[in-house]
This record gives structure tokens, C-alpha cells and sequence, in this order.
């Protein structure tokens, strides 16, 4: 069954400004991992806001778990990540997890013992009552990633979620969140614009073109799973990240011809 | 997983050492101060003469011969200056509030807001002693919440909204009502401008209260205090009122810098760090 179905869908900001999104179609089973890659620009980050009803297509249609996004926003069908944890200061790691679950209307007790479940699953149990300004930024992440699993959605929205980690805390997060889309078994949808990181984490790699944003092609990622830190060495994997790479060229060369007819140089 | 480095929350008592550790850092100040009064005792004031500059020994003379009426009058001012203080900010957070819940209102609105704010409000005092009597407390507070109104209004909206859009797009996602939205985003994110525009509005009714007194008040009041003693030549009276009037000021400053330290304590520019 997919949970996600994008059927044509378009996005043009402003008054007949630029092209956002063209054309767009593509269906997530459920279990998935996709990650949307491409150049910065390719309306990747809008492509996922419009799955989550935050930013309103200008054509075409969205379907989430089998209804429109609008009303899989209002049931909330999903939970999102931002590259910036967006964590409330003035409230403490366990609140901030505990935030979706308060508007859910689940009484303290229930809650409590939710939040403990995830801090442990993020691996932060103890950091209860301290506030997300006295954690490193992977710890921020992983609060922020708790909070979105904390109402168990069965999709998962994120956008960059480890773009602003340095390397090796990205590495480590990238292992942990595979862990976590194991044991949860969620679908996840992936903005990154990490090309490693892309072929580490899918099972589809969706690669975008800009000028107008559209699906270049999509790289199925045949890797085994679980995946390990050996998997990284694979040269399976070697093949794959090659091919996106060779993917989002092809994208590249697109906008270098379309710059020289421009110019009047072709 | 490494082990996690974290900032320690402040234990309680901390801010009570804290301030004890300060001790030694205030002695400058302290120092400052010594020598100021020094030199207005001894330089400035017999230069000045008596009458134009008394000496802080004959204002501390007058402070505590008058201790009673002065303590009176001062909290009869004050009285009015909280009035006002709650009145006017209540009025501008409340002004606030329907200004950042809709917008396209607060765009038409706001200019002329931040125009008054930059108007000499204090001039309008006659006038209200003028509306609601001179000798009724109510014209003082009328003037000290005119003062307080704006800038208390200008702080919290700003603080309203100039929230994050993803701190907006997660509430969004969890399918929130208005009212939580400005539960727990927007107001929770504008109290540390709440308070600033709170602190000036402290100062601003003080001086609300007191200038309205010069225009004319009860013989109670502070305001008319200072200024009959000064038409009387009685200068070190007229000094220690001031004293007065910048004591019940300063309380009520710190007061506030009080409540918003228990409301925002969460704040980060409120912990040391203990890395």
C-alpha cells in the first residue's frame, strides 16, 4: 500500500514567478526510506512541505494514507524534523518531546512514560529536565527527532535533519536513525543534499533537477540491510553512490546547456 | 555513542552564591559612590551653596525628620504610578495580543503606534488632570498608563511575532489551534520582550505619577511634596523627596527584574555555564 502519492503536482511562487515544481509524481510504499536529493533550489524541502500540507501545491494532487494531505495533516499522519531541531527553550528535553502528545490530549502519567521510551530509544535518558540549549546540536537533533516519533506516525518528514552536523556526528546520527526506522518500522521521507548520506539511508534515492524542480531519475538502493558501518566500504556501494552522483551531473549539465543558450553561446 | 557533554542546569542557591561571589566585583562601584557623595558634601555643594545644592548630611537630616509624611507621600505616588503601570501595560499587552492574532489589523495600526510612542506623552498631563480631576488619583494614573501603554505594547508585539516560521510550521504540522499557537509558542517566546518593555514602563509610571503631581494633586502626594518644598526654599526636603521618589522607583524596577527572572527562568542568558 503507499502512504505517499504525488500525482502531477506543481508549485509556482508569487504572481507567475518562478517554477518551483513541475510535473511531479511519485508513489512511497509503506516501510520505505526515499530521500529527495539534488541541487539547492530543486524544490526538494517544498516538495516534502506539500506532502505535509504546510505549503499548498499550485497543481496536481497529494494523497497521504489513502486521504488528502490536508486531512492526514489534521488527523496528524506525520511527524517532521527540520535541519533546525526547533526545540522550545523554555521547556525542558522531556516537555519538548511531550509537546505533540499535550495537544493529543494523553493525560501525565501517559505521557511520562512515553517520553521515557523515547529518551531512551534517542539514547538521551537522564537529560529529562535539562533544557535543549545545554545540549551539543546531535543531541538537539535526536531530541527533535523524538518528538516527532513521540505520537509513533507512520510517516516520518525530514528536511535536512543533519545538514548542519559536523561529519562524524552525522555518521553516527545516520546509524542511529536506521536503527529507529527499523524498530519503528516507519516510512520515512529524506531531504538531504549528502549524496553518501542518500545512498547510505534508502531504499530510493529520488534525484531532482532545478529551474524547474523536477524528478530527474530515481536510483533504487539494492544495499542489504541492516545496514552497518561495513556497509560504507561495499563496493556495491561505491557502484551506487557514483550512480547518483553521475545522476545529479546529468541534472548539472541540463542547467549548464540551458545557461549557454541563455547566453547565446549554443 | 560518546559520553554527552551538557551545560549543568543552575542548582538552587546558586543565585544566592552567585551575588555573594559578586561582592567583591561591586566594590568599585561601591567605591564610586563613597567618593561622589564625598565630593558633593565637601566640593560641589560649598561651591553651590546650601540653598541651590544641599549637603547629603542635611538631605539625610530632612529624610529622617520627615520620615513619616515622606514615606506617606511616597507611597501615595507609588500607589498611583502601579495603578497606572497595571492599567497601561495591561491595555498594551492586550493591544498586543489582537494586533498579532491579526495582522493585516496590526499593519494599519502599528505605524501610528510607534509614531505616538515617539510623542512627548508626559505633555498631555494638564489635560488629564484637566479629564479626571486634580486632586483624584485617577487623572495620575491616567497619565502614568498613557506612558506605560506603548512601549509595553511595541515590546510584546515585536516579541509576538517575531517567532521562527518552523516554530510556526510544527504547530502546524500538529494541526494547532490558534489559541495554542499563541499558548505555546507565541507568548511563551515573547516574555523576555514582554518584561523589557515592562522595566521601562516601571520608570516611565514613576515619572507619570510624579510629573502629573507638578501639574497639581493632593497635598498627600509626592510630587506636590517636592514641589512645595522647593517653592519654599526648603531644599534638603525637596532633595529627600527626590530620594524617596527614586527608592520606591527603584523597587519597583527590581520588582519586575524580580518576576522575570522566576517567569523566564528557562532562559539561557540566566545559567552559567559550568564547562
Amino acid at each position: 500500500m503507499s502512504v505517499v502519492e504525488v500525482k502531477g503536482v506543481s508549485k509556482t511562487f508569487g504572481r507567475g514567478g518562478t517554477v518551483a515544481l513541475q510535473g511531479i509524481d511519485l508513489e512511497i510504499e509503506a516501510g520505505e526510506f526515499v530521500s529527495l536529493i539534488g541541487p539547492s533550489g530543486c524544490g526538494k524541502s517544498t516538495l516534502l512541505r506539500i506532502i505535509g500540507d504546510l505549503v499548498k501545491p499550485s497543481g496536481g494532487q497529494i494523497v497521504v494514507n489513502g486521504k488528502s494531505a490536508h486531512q492526514a495533516r489534521l488527523d496528524r499522519d506525520y511527524g517532521i524534523v527540520f535541519q533546525d531541531p526547533v526545540l522550545y527553550d523554555w521547556r525542558t528535553v522531556a516537555k519538548n518531546i511531550a509537546l505533540p502528545l499535550e495537544m493529543l490530549g494523553w493525560n501525565r502519567r501517559k505521557r511520562a512514560k512515553r517520553v521515557q521510551e523515547l529518551m531512551h530509544l534517542v539514547e538521551l535518558s537522564g537529560f529529562d529536565t535539562h533544557h535543549p540549549w545545554q545540549l551539543s546540536g546531535g543531541m538537539q537533533q535526536r531530541v527533535s527527532i523524538a518528538r516527532a516519533l513521540s505520537f509513533s506516525p507512520a510517516l516520518l518528514l525530514m528536511d535536512e535533519p543533519f545538514g548542519a552536523l559536523d561529519e562524524m556526528t552525522r555518521e553516527r546520527m545516520n546509524m542511529e536513525l536506521l536503527r529507529i526506522w527499523q524498530e519503528t518500522g516507519s516510512t520515512v521521507v529524506f531531504v538531504t543534499h549528502s549524496i553518501a548520506e542518500a545512498v547510505f539511508l534508502s531504499t530510493r534515492a529520488v534525484v531532482m533537477s532545478s529551474r524547474p524542480g523536477r524528478i530527474a531519475e530515481i536510483v533504487r538502493i539494492d544495499l542489504p540491510q541492516p545496514r552497518t558501518a561495513e556497509t560504507r566500504e561495499e563496493p556495491r556501494y561505491f557502484e551506487l553512490v557514483t550512480a547518483v552522483r553521475e545522476a545529479l551531473a546529468r541534472t548539472g549539465a541540463d542547467e549548464i546547456i540551458e545557461e549557454l543558450v541563455a547566453g547565446g553561446e549554443l | 555513542m560518546t559520553a554527552p557533554t551538557a551545560v549543568e542546569p543552575i542548582p538552587r542557591g546558586a543565585l544566592a552564591r552567585g551575588v555573594g561571589r559578586r561582592v567583591g566585583d561591586w566594590l568599585p562601584a561601591l567605591l564610586v559612590f563613597a567618593a561622589g557623595i564625598a565630593a558633593w558634601q565637601w566640593i560641589f555643594s560649598p561651591l553651590a551653596g546650601r540653598f541651590l545644592l544641599p549637603k547629603p548630611s542635611a538631605i539625610g537630616t530632612a529624610l529622617w525628620d520627615n520620615r513619616h509624611v515622606l514615606w506617606t507621600a511616597g507611597w501615595f505616588t507609588f500607589k498611583e504610578a502601579v495603578g497606572g503601570f497595571v492599567i497601561g501595560s495591561g491595555a498594551g499587552i492586550a493591544a498586543a495580543l489582537v494586533l498579532a492574532r491579526w495582522r493585516r489589523l496590526g499593519g494599519a495600526v502599528m505605524p501610528y503606534a510607534i509614531a505616538a510612542n515617539a510623542v512627548p506623552i508626559i505633555a498631555f498631563a494638564p489635560i488629564m488632570n484637566a479629564w479626571f480631576g486634580v486632586l483624584n488619583p485617577h487623572s495620575k494614573m491616567a497619565i502614568a498608563a498613557v506612558l506605560c501603554f506603548f512601549p509595553v505594547l511595541v515590546n510584546t508585539l515585536r516579541g509576538l511575532t517575531s517567532v521562527r516560521p518552523e516554530s510556526l510550521e510544527l504547530m502546524r504540522s500538529y494541526a494547532a489551534s490558534e489559541v495554542d499557537v499563541f499558548r505555546r509558542v507565541r507568548i511563551p517566546s515573547a516574555l523576555p520582550f514582554l518584561f523589557t518593555g515592562l522595566k521601562v514602563a516601571t520608570v516611565l509610571a514613576m515619572i507619570g505619577a510624579i510629573v502629573g503631581d507638578y501639574f497639581g494633586g493632593s497635598i498627600q502626594a509626592l510630587g506636590v511634596q517636592i514641589e512645595n518644598s522647593i517653592s519654599l526654599f526648603d531644599f534638603p526636603l525637596g532633595w529627600a523627596a527626590i530620594v524617596v521618589a527614586s527608592a520606591f522607583g527603584l523597587a519597583f524596577y527590581v520588582a519586575i527584574g524580580i518576576a522575570e527572572r522566576l517567569a523566564t527562568a528557562w532562559h539561557p542568558s540566566h545559567a552559567r555555564r559550568t564547562e
